[in-house]
């Protein structure tokens, strides 16, 4: 009873509860903290490795970032015709588990300067370190999670998953309920990954909003006009 | 509205392209851009300063924002010049610029601090005893609870205390060192009173009235150039900066102008464009060098050679072979040239100069019945006779009434004739002397080149001069030379007179051509013989439009007085000094207090008792931090070969300790024995305490302090220090003042006389083991956390050069300006003179039930410019039985002086009616001062009641302020009409006229606070201020016949003193560097495998600070290195593999510094320079060496006091504070070179490396 509680409090209700706080969070700190809205780079205090283990970090978790969100949110039907959920995992694995070696090597690496480098620890914030360690534990667990879908090759569970998540996103109502039957470990990490958005405009993960998209578009010149 | 809203612009046209599609013009918000313009918006302006050690001295505009300090831009509100004179702004450079950077920066002191296990004892200790005195007793007098706190001076530890518990405790550790030792156990160290006068006095004004000891600075850092009041009388003056612009020849010897007198160097380039030529005299390639038109690079410390050289070149071209009328003129008027020096007899036949005639030698003093030993002579060539010229110093004391007024130098005899003195005896001579001369040139020197004499001699140089014979008083006959005739000969000119040490051409090594001067100072011969004859051309032409410029470098050698007269002479033979456009300009380290004597009684209390206590710090410190248990250089090293070593025996500290009793210099702590208790134990012996006090001096039961520093009751209780950083600065012998003074770590790597097993001194008790940390309580006030604070017991926050009201002047402009409060002082920090105003109140409460009315006795050494400058015609040591101790003749004057302890604070904060009863005045002169303590006590209000009920308040920083100005000719007119007209008794010369015009100004606070305004000309002071002509030193010797303040009462260029003559200097010569032998007396090399170099060890001022302030700012580092930095020549730094970067280590046996090199082709080979005082709190790692933190550049030096500087009692040789006095030397150190291996950086933060070792 209170397993099926928490079930829903947790796989139903708490990822409106962190989606809340991550949009209306990074709004309020849009609008309210300008100066704050920032990567908050270290990189002049210690740039030792910083080239390698930032690119390697920053590469795998966005590759990681977008195989989620189009995997997780593309309905099934958009590309049953060629490809098989079987060949989806695989692929998914293949490339998740690459990108993800890579956000781990890079990410324990900057977890290392940060606790053990003096100067960036001193300049640390609770928060900086904090979301730092979690981003790498969420990825170890993501790289596990690999192990376990290897046991079932047939895409099956992916596909659970992804339904859980279509039924958030878009609303479908009774998300919870693809939760059952699954592994505690994929449950450990959305649950992890749900906390993550609850805490990323706490962050400064706030950049993540601010990629500079625009110098795709924009033009050499720029006036603006009288305010 | 919000910033997210606003970019929601899906549907406005938000991007105009432009330019074909290279531009667009967007549409979006703006607001952030306020954040920039923000910025620079500011509430206020506020003009102040920066009270640093500086001749800058820039008036300056403060932005507030929101209460806060924000940023600060120059004034530009001078007033004007006169038509043709550049204006004075823009005045400021990069250093002021950064200062607001500290108010609000980590550095700044926040709250009074004191070290946690000094405050655990205290607490404890008044738990326990109640009474604060009490209480600081029972911590001082247990061993064990002093090395407790002793032993964690800079160390850390610092805890936050309140005001009113910290003056408690100064206050009770003042009580207690007064009362168990003496109030001159109590010792203040503050610079430089011209830049922040107010806040200077605030502590000499509380340690005065109680008795406490002022020490100098002047001197201490060695910016004193003894060659001044040697030649002058005068302390230094100088011209201001606007007159270079009258200039027609400026040689910029040895100062780096615009990076050290950067508000000012703007004349010496607008100068150029009139013509003028300019040379400059470095060793490195200086930023002086590259705005010179030529650059002449001497050898460091030989400066002196290249002077000699030159002057041999003017005396040869201009005064001899082709004499200038003006010159001639010039010389004859104001030097001592035609004044007659007896010869004295030498065994090997020869003769020797000695002292200068006096009226005294001869039959019935010449008819002088005043002072006349003090009256030196001259042939007159009109009546061809020997008469008694005006203007001596025996004319300016005691004169009775109707005689006064001949101390003038009209040329007038004393009768009134007039007279028409003789230069030279070359064409009515008597007689051909052999005389001889010492030579130093031939000494050899490790590192430095020399010149052997291919005369008679190696040491002695003989020349044939031109005599007079003459009969003395006692008939005996005497062999009379003139001055002039000694220059020639000095300067190595063989005129013809038979056989000759001199040159009669420039291209023979002899002493002194330029082809000597060449193989010593590296100058090629041809242009310092020609850069001679431009200098001398120019001043004969323009009637002594050169000047030199001169900087501190000259002036840091052992034998800086040769490197200085050097130049000097130059001036004065061509009559530069004294004239608009000429002159010597020493701009180092003096900032002209001018409206110095309305200062002097708010600063020493001398509204309340007299005198004050002043100590000269060199010979303190040489002698409190065991500096001289260290002392390797003997005298015989430094005696010159005319001299009997015999009667010259002792070491440095003998002659020092000697001085003291003699009354030459001063002493602090003064006697043995707590000066409190002195008169009652005199009463109780039925004499008078003079008396008792000669008495017990005479039999011994009495001594000097000096003569044994090591004794427990002689030690230094109590040092405070204020707008200093004595420890991260000016400290030479740093490492000493660690171990001796504080007893903390230190960086000491040598042996003292003891373990070394070398001669002991005589006058001084040797105590086998020194004791160690000798200050019961040290106190620092700053703004920042510098080293002195580091070390320090208590620690109070001052407010900054922006939260505080003070007066402001310097040497290098006409005028007065203000500090103000642009804020009120941040955090819990409090201006000086509240914070010593909070400790005189803690005093006076404090010292209930243990100090009252009491008597104490002061000892005064014969101060210049007052009747005792004339104590000793000759040398006697009563000590030795020589002659009977006589206060004020024989040995230093004892003055008794009432002190009311419990009424110190109603004293500190009012003006006393010392002035009414004895007037003020200064140098020499003294007025009624009635009428200004009238206006102060209108302006400032009156105390109501208590002790000082009735007298003019002086409350807060603007009393104080407002005391000086009405008190100083220079800023009240009526002052200055009268101070001329004391001076117009002595002159008998009408002077007054120069003041009239300004009568009725009156310069107050608010009118400085408006806008900088000129000052008043008074007598004080050579020079004037004047709508016809710029500042210039000697302006009124020359052209108000005023005499200078020296023996002759004119530019003394011989000086007859004995010690003078024994030393070797009583004429000018060159003497190489000494050898301090810190090198070589290393107790134990410690080697790391890398190749070292020994290098001259040289530390001039800095371009990214102002000494050490400003070299922990950000903003400066940023601009540097951000570090500790030593420059090293390209050569020396590839033969010890050094490269541009790489952390160093510089060792002697004084300590050791870690730096990183700078290697550049600016440096000659043989040098390392570092820019002097770079704060050791900022990225300094440990040394090897020492195994503590690097260290500062005083880490490598030490105190080496030279005897002459020694000299008192002897008119213009004669002690006064930051006047006359040994100083610290500092530039004949050598320090060993080498790349470090371990950078060690003592933290444990994980920064340590190794440096790849030398291949």
């Amino acid at each position: 009873m209170f397993a099926e509680y928490l079930q829903h409090l947790i796989y139903g209700y708490y990822p409106y509860l962190a989606g809340t706080v991550f949009l209306v969070g990074s709004l309020l700190r849009f609008d309210h903290g300008q100066y704050t809205w920032k990567t908050g780079s270290s990189q002049m205090l210690s740039s030792k490795h910083m080239r390698l283990a930032s690119n390697l970090f920053h590469i795998g978790i966005i590759v990681i970032f977008f195989g989620h969100l189009f995997g997780m949110l593309t309905p099934h039907w958009v590309y049953a015709p060629f490809l098989s959920p079987g060949t989806k995992q695989i692929l998914a694995i293949v490339i998740g588990g690459i990108a993800g070696v890579l956000c781990i090597v890079g990410g324990a690496m900057l977890l290392y300067r940060r606790l053990f480098n003096p100067r960036v620890r001193a300049s640390s914030g609770f928060m900086d370190t904090l979301i730092l360690a979690i981003l790498v534990f969420q990825a170890g667990l993501g790289l596990v999670t690999v192990f376990f879908s290897l046991g079932h090759l047939d895409g099956e569970m992916m596909l659970t998953l992804a339904s859980w998540a279509q039924a958030i996103v878009f609303f479908g109502g009774g998300a919870a309920d693809y939760m059952t039957e699954v592994s505690w470990i994929y449950k450990l990490h959305i649950f992890l990954g749900l906390t993550i958005i609850l805490l990323f405009p706490f962050t400064r993960l706030v950049h993540v909003w601010s990629a500079p998209l625009g110098y795709v578009t924009r033009r050499y010149q720029l006036v603006r006009k009288r305010g | 509205m919000s910033h997210f809203i606003d970019r929601l612009n899906f549907f406005r046209r938000a991007r105009e392209p432009f330019a074909n599609e290279h531009g667009e013009m967007r549409e979006e918000a703006r607001g952030w851009e306020d954040g920039y313009r923000q910025r620079w918006q500011h509430d206020k302006v506020v003009r102040s300063t920066h009270g640093v050690n500086c001749t800058g001295s820039c008036s300056w505009k403060i932005y507030v924002k929101n209460g806060l300090v924000t940023w600060e831009t120059q004034q530009t509100d001078y007033p004007r010049t006169r038509p043709d004179l550049p204006n004075h702004e823009p005045r400021g450079c990069p250093r002021g610029a950064s200062y607001s950077w500290y108010i609000y920066s980590a550095n700044r002191l926040k709250y009074p601090l004191i070290r946690k296990p000094l405050l655990t004892l205290w607490r404890d200790a008044l738990e326990t005893h109640g009474d604060p005195v009490e209480a600081w007793a029972s911590i001082v007098e247990d061993p064990e609870k002093t090395r407790q706190y002793k032993r964690a001076r800079g160390m850390g530890g610092f805890v936050r205390a309140g005001w009113d518990e910290l003056n408690e405790l100064v206050a009770a550790s003042n009580v207690y060192t007064a009362k168990q030792y003496g109030p001159d156990r109590i010792i203040g160290f503050s610079p430089i009173p011209a830049m922040s006068m107010v806040s200077y006095a605030a502590g000499s004004r509380y340690l005065s009235l109680i008795g406490g000891v002022c020490m100098s600075f002047y001197d201490w850092y060695c910016d004193l150039p003894p060659a001044s009041p040697m030649t002058w009388g005068e302390q230094t003056d100088v011209p201001e900066s606007a007159d270079w612009y009258n200039s027609g020849y400026i040689i910029a010897w040895g100062s780096n102008v615009p990076q050290t007198r950067t508000p000012d160097a703007h004349f010496f380039t607008e100068v150029r464009y009139k013509g003028t030529k300019t040379v400059s005299i470095t060793p490195d390639y200086a930023e002086v060098s590259k705005l010179t038109d030529e650059w002449l690079s001497a050898k460091q410390g030989t400066d002196a050679a290249l002077g000699i050289a030159m002057g041999h070149v003017i005396l040869k071209e201009f005064h001899l072979d082709k004499p200038s009328a003006y010159f001639t003129d010039y010389v004859r008027r104001y030097t001592d040239m035609p004044c007659l020096v007896e010869l004295e007899y030498r065994e090997d036949g020869s003769y020797a100069p000695g002292r200068q005639l006096r009226a005294s030698d001869f039959a019935d003093n010449l008819g002088q019945d005043n002072n006349p030993e003090w009256k030196t002579l001259a042939w007159d060539e009109t009546r061809d006779q020997l008469v008694v010229p005006r203007g001596s110093i025996g004319f300016r004391w005691g004169e009775q009434e109707g005689n006064q007024g001949k101390w003038n130098l009209e040329p007038l005899d004393a009768d009134g004739t007039e007279i028409r003195p003789l230069l030279s005896f070359v064409e009515q001579h008597d007689t051909i002397a052999k005389v001889a001369f010492p030579y130093f040139g031939g000494l050899k020197h490790q590192h430095f080149a020399h010149v052997e004499n291919d005369g008679a001699s190696d040491e002695l140089l003989f020349h044939s001069l031109p005599v007079k014979r003459l009969k003395k008083a006692d008939g005996s006959e005497v062999l009379a030379v003139t001055v002039f005739d000694l220059m020639c000969a000095n300067y190595g000119i063989d005129r013809g007179l038979g056989e000759d040490d001199g040159a009669t051409a420039y291209d023979q090594v002899k002493p002194y051509t330029p082809a000597w001067q060449e193989k010593i100072t590296g100058v090629p011969a041809e242009q310092c013989a020609r850069i001679a004859r431009e200098f001398a051309d120019n001043a004969h032409k323009t009637r002594g439009r050169s000047m030199i410029i001169v900087g501190a470098g000259m002036n840091h050698w052992y034998h800086m007085d040769m490197n200085y007269r050097g130049l000097i002479n130059m001036l004065v033979m061509c009559g530069c000094i004294g004239q608009s456009g000429g002159g010597w300009a020493h701009y180092v380290g003096q900032e002209k207090l001018r409206p110095q004597t309305g200062w002097l009684p708010l600063a020493f209390g001398l509204d309340w008792t007299r005198p004050p206590r002043h100590m000269n710090s060199t010979s303190f410190f040489y002698n409190h931090s065991s500096q001289w248990r260290y002392e390797k250089l003997e005298i015989k090293e430094i005696l010159s070969p005319l001299a009997n070593p015999a009667d010259y025996q002792g070491s440095l500290i003998d002659f020092n300790v000697r001085a003291e009793r003699m009354g030459w210099l001063p002493s602090a702590p003064q006697l043995d024995t707590n000066p409190l208790r002195l008169a009652e134990a005199a009463k109780s012996a039925g004499m008078s305490t003079a008396d008792y006090v000669v008495d017990q001096l005479k039999c011994g039961d009495l001594r000097f302090a000096a003569e044994d520093p090591d004794n427990p009751r002689n030690f230094p209780r109590n040092l405070f220090i204020w707008r200093s950083n004595l420890l991260g600065s000016s400290g030479k012998g740093h490492e000493y003042m660690l171990k001796y003074l504080l007893g903390t770590r230190h960086g000491i790597q040598g042996k003292d006389l003891g373990e070394d097993g070398r001669q002991k001194p005589e006058e001084v008790e040797w105590h086998e083991t020194a004791p160690e940390g000798k200050l019961d309580l040290l106190v620092t006030l700053d703004f920042r956390m510098s080293t002195t604070c580091l070390y320090s017991d208590v620690v109070l926050p001052t407010a900054t050069w922006y939260e505080k009201d003070d007066l402001n002047t310097s040497d290098m402009h006409p005028f007065i300006h203000p500090l103000t409060a642009a804020t009120d002082p941040a955090w819990e920090s409090r201006s000086d003179w509240d914070i010593y105003k909070g400790i005189a109140r803690a005093f006076s409460n404090v010292c209930q039930g243990h100090l009252g009315v009491e008597t104490d006795l002061v000892t005064l050494p014969h101060q210049h410019d007052s009747p005792a400058e004339l104590a000793q015609v000759e040398v006697k040591d009563w000590k030795k039985g020589e002659c009977e101790p006589v206060p004020g003749k024989t040995m230093p004057n004892l003055i008794e002086i009432q002190r009311d302890y419990p009424a110190t604070y109603e004293r500190f904060t009012s003006l006393g009616p010392a002035l009414e009863r004895l007037g003020n005045g200064g140098k020499g002169i003294s007025w009624n001062t009635d009428k200004e303590v009238e206006l102060l006590g209108k302006l400032n209000y009156r105390k109501t009641e208590g002790p000082a009920k009735g007298r003019p308040c002086i409350e807060s920083a603007i009393d104080a302020a407002e005391t000086i100005l009405t008190l100083a000719p220079e800023t009240n007119g009526q002052v200055a009409v009268k101070a001329w007209g004391a001076l117009s008794t002595i002159t008998g010369r009408e002077h007054a006229h120069l003041a009239h015009p300004k009568e009725e100004e009156k310069i107050r606070f608010r009118d400085i606070v408006a806008q900088p305004r000129k000052i008043i000309s008074s007598p004080t002071w050579s020079g004037l201020e004047d709508e016809h002509v710029s500042y210039n030193a000697g302006y009124t010797n020359v052209h108000e016949l005023i005499p200078w303040r020296t023996v002759s009462g004119r530019q003394q260029f011989y000086q007859d003193h004995p010690w003078m003559r024994a030393f070797g200097e009583s004429l000018l010569v060159y003497r190489p560097p000494i050898d301090t032998k810190a090198v070589a007396s290393i107790a134990a090399p410690k080697g790391n495998g890398n190749p070292e170099i020994a290098l001259n060890w040289i530390t001039p001022h800095q371009k990214w600070g102002i000494h050490s302030t400003y070299s922990d700012n950000q903003l400066m580092q940023t601009l540097s290195r951000g570090g500790p930095i030593v420059w090293l020549s390209e050569e020396d730094a590839r033969s010890i593999g050094v490269e541009d970067n790489d952390w160093i280590e510089l060792y002697n046996a004084n300590g050791a510094i870690a730096a990183r090199a700078v290697v550049s082709q600016r440096v000659k080979n043989g040098m390392v320079m570092m820019y002097h005082a770079q704060e050791r709190i900022l990225n300094m790692p440990g040394s090897e060496i020492t195994g503590t933190r690097g260290g500062i550049h005083n880490s490598v030096t030490r105190v080496c006091p030279k005897p002459t500087h020694m000299i008192g009692g002897y008119a213009q040789l004669a002690y006064s504070f930051n006047y006359y006095g040994t100083v610290g030397s500092n530039r004949d150190e050598f320090v060993i070179v080498r790349k470090m291996r371990h950078i060690d950086w003592l933290d444990g933060e994980g920064n340590d490396y190794e440096q790849e070792a030398v291949k």
